[in-house]
């Protein structure tokens, strides 16, 4: 074995010196035999000459002597490999364009299939994932709500299916007593929680059951990385820290890199202690909670959602329920992955298609620039043929060049994939569940490089068999006129197919791009640019009163009023298109028999005056709110514009009484609307609902302990944030400032999904286009070039340039209008896929497919025009003598 | 050289060349030599097939080769059998026993 290898290298490295050994071996033979022919009585010439016959063609034994050893076929690999790498230098065109082809089919999917499979499809980084489920509440119109503390006591107490069911409740406490206060992202949950999502705490304990009831000593769970981040080492289990106000003993601290997926940003944790059997008044009867449990072993999805549907239809006396969580609709059972997914799938989905579109286009190119270089090279192929080359010698070469273009491809693509991952991360749309964790997936990749390797090979090898077969001398006379034309026809079959599939990406890009130019036309009923928020946060025990929160408000906004450069402040308990959401239900003096909120829901937004002219909000009728509207004022409101339409008509709503909110019981006396301002945006540009009741601060019940700051400034908004927080922590050191942003931001941010898949369609679009184009450049060169004898007979018999011009351009047109053909049906189907990511746009529109149909056939009658171009330079007299 | 001669039975090559080496180390033409004289010239050897397959022997471990001088005194290349070579033809003359008692056993059948 070792003596094979090392004969083997010596052979391969040093090849002069394993030919002279033969070579003197043999004419050690020749002279032997010579010897003994002259013995026998011969010449010494004849008896030379003999020998040398007899021993046959020296090269001849020596190239079998060498073509034995294992190392003749590495040596002939390397032959391989020298000759492609020379054919491929030769045709640069060639392969630089189908190396880049490969590259751009092989990143892009292997990007896109990177950032998709760990959001959608990798499991869950919990033991036992697929059996946790995720419970929801339907609101009346059978959409999704949150559902109430007192569902999850019942469920708990009455299902059977779950190992654990535990809920969770949103918790954003202020972290003080360390050198900056901060706003964590927390969670309130009941004492299972970690085991239902089968992850403990690395150091220190779990929660316990007696920790989990009204009034038990505050306990918490911190992430690793808040303790590293804000404790260094100094957060050991059984340490306090400051949260609300409160002291929290930490029992325990979660493992590096453990993320909760549905909150992904959860920092602390802490028991819910929620109240049992709670009055339906209570906190425990809104829908603000999720439930989450841990299925038991052999139970299944289906059998809990059967088991929930049951108990959900058949409620008992021990569990009374309320009107708005009587669980009418039934619950919505969905797997914890599922779940998560939810808000990404479509826009993933639609890319994934996307990509792949690519990804075939790309095939259909690579599989179209080999046939047409194996047209090329018919005669050299007969040619080796005809000097001896086998078929499967023949098949070999063009294997090796394929893969080694599949090489080059392939590393290119590597790049190009891993340049995409990290554009795809940044352009991912925040709070996407396991964005963190995407990279370049390894398998991925590897499709992504077979299957168009496999394309490449297949392709690829025709020629060669059809080589191996072929009549050698037809081959090398010329090229044969039949064979040619079936091959131009598969040819301009794979162009068609690549220009419909260019055309559906194509419709796709539109359709997304001319949906977010509706979607920015939308005016959010502000006037965003130059306005500054933030969220400050009045972190105080349970002792302070509303009127010192109120106080400590007013000093803010009087404190960043008085920074140079900013024109305007205020506070609102909510604010557009942030996110938040706080709507109640209200009741007109004039309409006696409504019931409350029978119509909807109107946004609540707690204000101080100057709010309306620090948003850009234009006064419709009446008057705004402003200083006569204090604490011990008659209470005010002002309604937006298309409340008073939905209520009044176009009567004037002005002097109206009103009760809203928790007011509508009637223990407190009407208010009167004062004005109607113009209708704002709260969810987001393309949701419709802008009802809304904006009351003075100090007249509200409560005093959000959350209020955003809006600041008006006169430069660049953004610019300000640090005076702002300067000013703010001027007034009190420990108030915590959360979500920072302009207002532009925030709307951005608002259709941050939309833009993602947008981009990414129209980068594959673009991609898809030139690879298009490329394809019909390619086929209509390799017509002209096959045509020319005829095109110079045509011109000699009389035809103008421009005829044949006009006969290549008709040429390719024809193919770009059966390709439009084929896509227009696709892309109609396709787009089913692109519909909820649509705005203010039907998916069949009309605009859309004709302006891409028409850049379409303008780049493709461009990929023509050089071919034909070409045509039309051919000289008739060059052209009849060439033959 | 008279017209009975052919060439060496298909697949025997090698065992006719260990064995000739297990007698004596010899060079290549010695072999092709010595194996038609001992087959009294009913077989006669290729120098090709000859070369190809000392080389392919000593490739294998079953031959050792070295360049020494002759009897006349030119250098020839002299091959000789390994231990392994030893084995390999005590192994091959046991198969090819058996697959001439077969065969002779199958052509003296009667009825």
């Amino acid at each position: 074995m070792l003596r094979q290898l090392r004969r083997g290298f010596t052979a391969l490295l040093f090849p002069q010196r394993t030919d002279s050994d033969v070579d003197r071996e043999i004419q050690h033979f020749v002279q032997q035999r010579a010897r003994e022919l002259e013995r026998e009585g011969m010449s010494k010439e004849d008896a030379f000459r003999n020998a040398t016959i007899e021993i046959g063609n020296v090269t001849t034994t020596r190239e079998h002597v060498r073509s034995s050893g294992w190392e003749h076929g590495i040596d002939t690999l390397l032959g391989d490999v020298r000759y492609a790498l020379r054919r491929l230098r030769r045709d640069p065109v060639f392969t630089i364009v189908t190396a880049l082809t490969l590259a751009m089919g092989i990143g892009a999917a292997t990007a896109i299939f990177s950032a998709v499979n760990p959001i959608l499809f990798r499991a869950l980084p919990y033991p036992g994932a697929e059996r946790i489920v995720t419970i929801t509440d339907r609101a009346q119109d059978g959409a999704p709500a949150e559902p109430t503390y007192g569902t999850f006591e019942e469920l708990a107490d009455r299902s059977r299916s779950f190992e654990t069911l535990s809920a969770t409740d949103a918790w954003r406490p202020s972290l003080t007593g360390t050198e900056e206060p901060e706003r964590l992202e927390g969670l309130r949950v009941t004492a299972s929680f970690f085991q239902t999502i089968g992850v403990l705490p690395a150091a220190g304990r779990n929660f316990d059951d007696a920790e989990d009831v009204t009034g038990a000593p505050r306990v918490a769970i911190l992430s690793d990385r808040l303790a590293k981040r804000r404790f260094r080492d100094s957060a050991k289990v059984g340490t306090s820290i400051m949260l609300n106000g409160e002291s929290y003993q930490v029992v325990g601290v979660m493992p590096p890199g453990f993320v909760d997926v549905m909150a992904p940003a959860t920092d602390v944790w802490a028991p819910l202690q929620a109240q049992r059997r709670a009055p339906p008044a209570s906190r425990e009867w809104g829908h603000h909670y999720r439930i989450v449990g841990r299925l038991k072993a052999g139970v299944d999805v289906d059998a809990a959602r059967r088991e929930l549907a049951s108990i959900a239809s058949r409620p008992v006396a021990e569990f009374p329920r309320v009107v708005w969580a009587d669980l009418g609709e039934g619950l919505l059972v969905r797997g914890l992955q599922e779940d998560v997914t939810a808000a990404a799938r479509p826009a993933l989905l639609a890319i994934v298609v996307a990509a792949l579109a690519l990804l075939l286009i790309a095939c259909v190119n690579v599989a179209n620039l080999l046939l047409a270089r194996s047209a090329r090279r018919r005669a050299e192929f007969a040619l080796r043929a005809a000097l001896g080359a086998g078929g499967r010698r023949l098949a070999r070469q063009l294997l090796t060049e394929s893969v080694i273009l599949a090489l080059i491809g392939g590393a290119l693509g590597f790049l190009v994939a891993n340049a995409g991952v990290g554009a795809l991360v940044a352009l991912s749309p925040a709070g996407w569940a396991n964005a963190h964790v995407i990279r370049v997936d390894a398998a991925a990749f590897g499709f992504g490089v077979i299957v168009t390797t496999l394309v490449g090979l297949t392709v690829g090898l025709l020629p060669a068999v059809g080589a191996s077969r072929a009549d050698v001398r037809g081959g090398m006379q010329a090229v044969s006129r039949s064979v040619a034309g079936s091959r131009n026809a598969a040819r301009g079959m794979l162009v068609v197919s690549e220009v419909a599939l260019a055309l559906v990406l194509l419709v796709g890009a539109g359709l997304l791009l001319r949906s977010l130019d509706k979607l920015f036309a939308v005016s959010p009923g502000i006037h965003p640019t130059q306005v500054l928020t933030m969220q400050v946060v009045d972190a105080a025990g349970r002792n302070r009163t509303d009127a010192e929160r109120i106080a400590f408000y007013d000093q803010v906004v009087e404190a960043v009023r008085n920074i140079p450069g900013v024109t305007g402040a205020a506070v609102t308990s909510q604010l557009p298109l942030s996110g938040d959401l706080d709507g109640y239900g209200y009741s007109f003096a004039a309409f006696p028999d409504r019931q409350a909120g029978e119509d909807g829901a109107a946004m609540r937004y707690s204000v101080t005056p100057q709010y309306f002219q620090v948003m850009g909000i234009p006064l419709r009728r009446g008057r705004l709110l402003d200083a006569r509207d204090n604490a011990n004022a008659p209470q005010s409101f002002v309604i937006s514009e298309s409340l008073a339409r939905r209520v009044f008509g176009e009567a004037d709503p002005v002097g109206q009484n009103v009760r809203f909110g928790p007011d509508i019981d009637g223990s407190r006396p009407w208010g009167t609307v004062v004005g109607v301002v113009g209708d704002v945006k709260q969810e987001s540009l393309a949701s419709g609902n802008s009802a809304a009741f904006y009351v003075p601060a100090s007249q509200w019940r409560w005093t959000d302990p959350v209020q955003s700051l809006v600041v008006r400034t006169s430069g660049d908004a953004a610019a300000l944030t640090s005076a702002v927080k300067r000013a703010v922590w001027s007034v009190d050191r420990n108030k915590p400032i959360t979500r920072v942003a302009t207002m532009e931001q925030l709307i951005e941010r608002t259709a941050v999904e939309r833009r993602f898949a947008s981009v990414i369609y129209a980068t594959f679009a673009i991609a898809a286009l030139l690879l298009a184009a490329v394809g019909l450049y390619g086929v209509i060169s390799g017509r002209v070039a096959e045509r020319t004898r005829e095109i110079g007979i045509r011109s000699a018999l009389g035809a103008s340039r421009t005829d044949i011009v006009q006969g290549v351009l008709a040429n390719g047109l024809m193919l770009t209008a059966a390709g439009v053909a084929i896509g227009i049906a696709g892309a109609f189907a396709a787009s089913r896929l692109l519909e909820t990511l649509l705005y203010g746009i039907a998916r069949t529109d009309v605009a859309t497919y004709a302006s891409v149909i028409a850049l379409l056939t303008g780049v493709a009658m461009l990929a023509c025009w050089a071919p034909a171009r070409r045509a039309a330079a051919v000289d008739p007299a060059i052209t009849l003598r060439s033959d | 050289m008279d017209d009975q001669s052919t060439d060496v039975v298909p697949g025997t090559l090698d065992m006719l060349i260990l064995k000739t080496l297990s007698l004596a180390p010899m060079h290549g033409f010695g072999i092709a030599r010595r194996v038609e004289q001992i087959s009294r010239d009913v077989f006669k050897v290729n120098p090709g097939s000859l070369l190809v397959a000392l080389q392919r022997l000593e490739r294998a471990g079953l031959l050792d080769a070295e360049w020494r001088e002759t009897e006349n005194g030119r250098r020839g290349r002299f091959y000789s059998l390994t231990r392994a070579g030893r084995k390999q033809l005590q192994v091959e003359t046991a198969a090819w026993d058996r697959r001439v008692t077969a065969i002779n056993r199958l052509l003296r059948a009667e009825g």
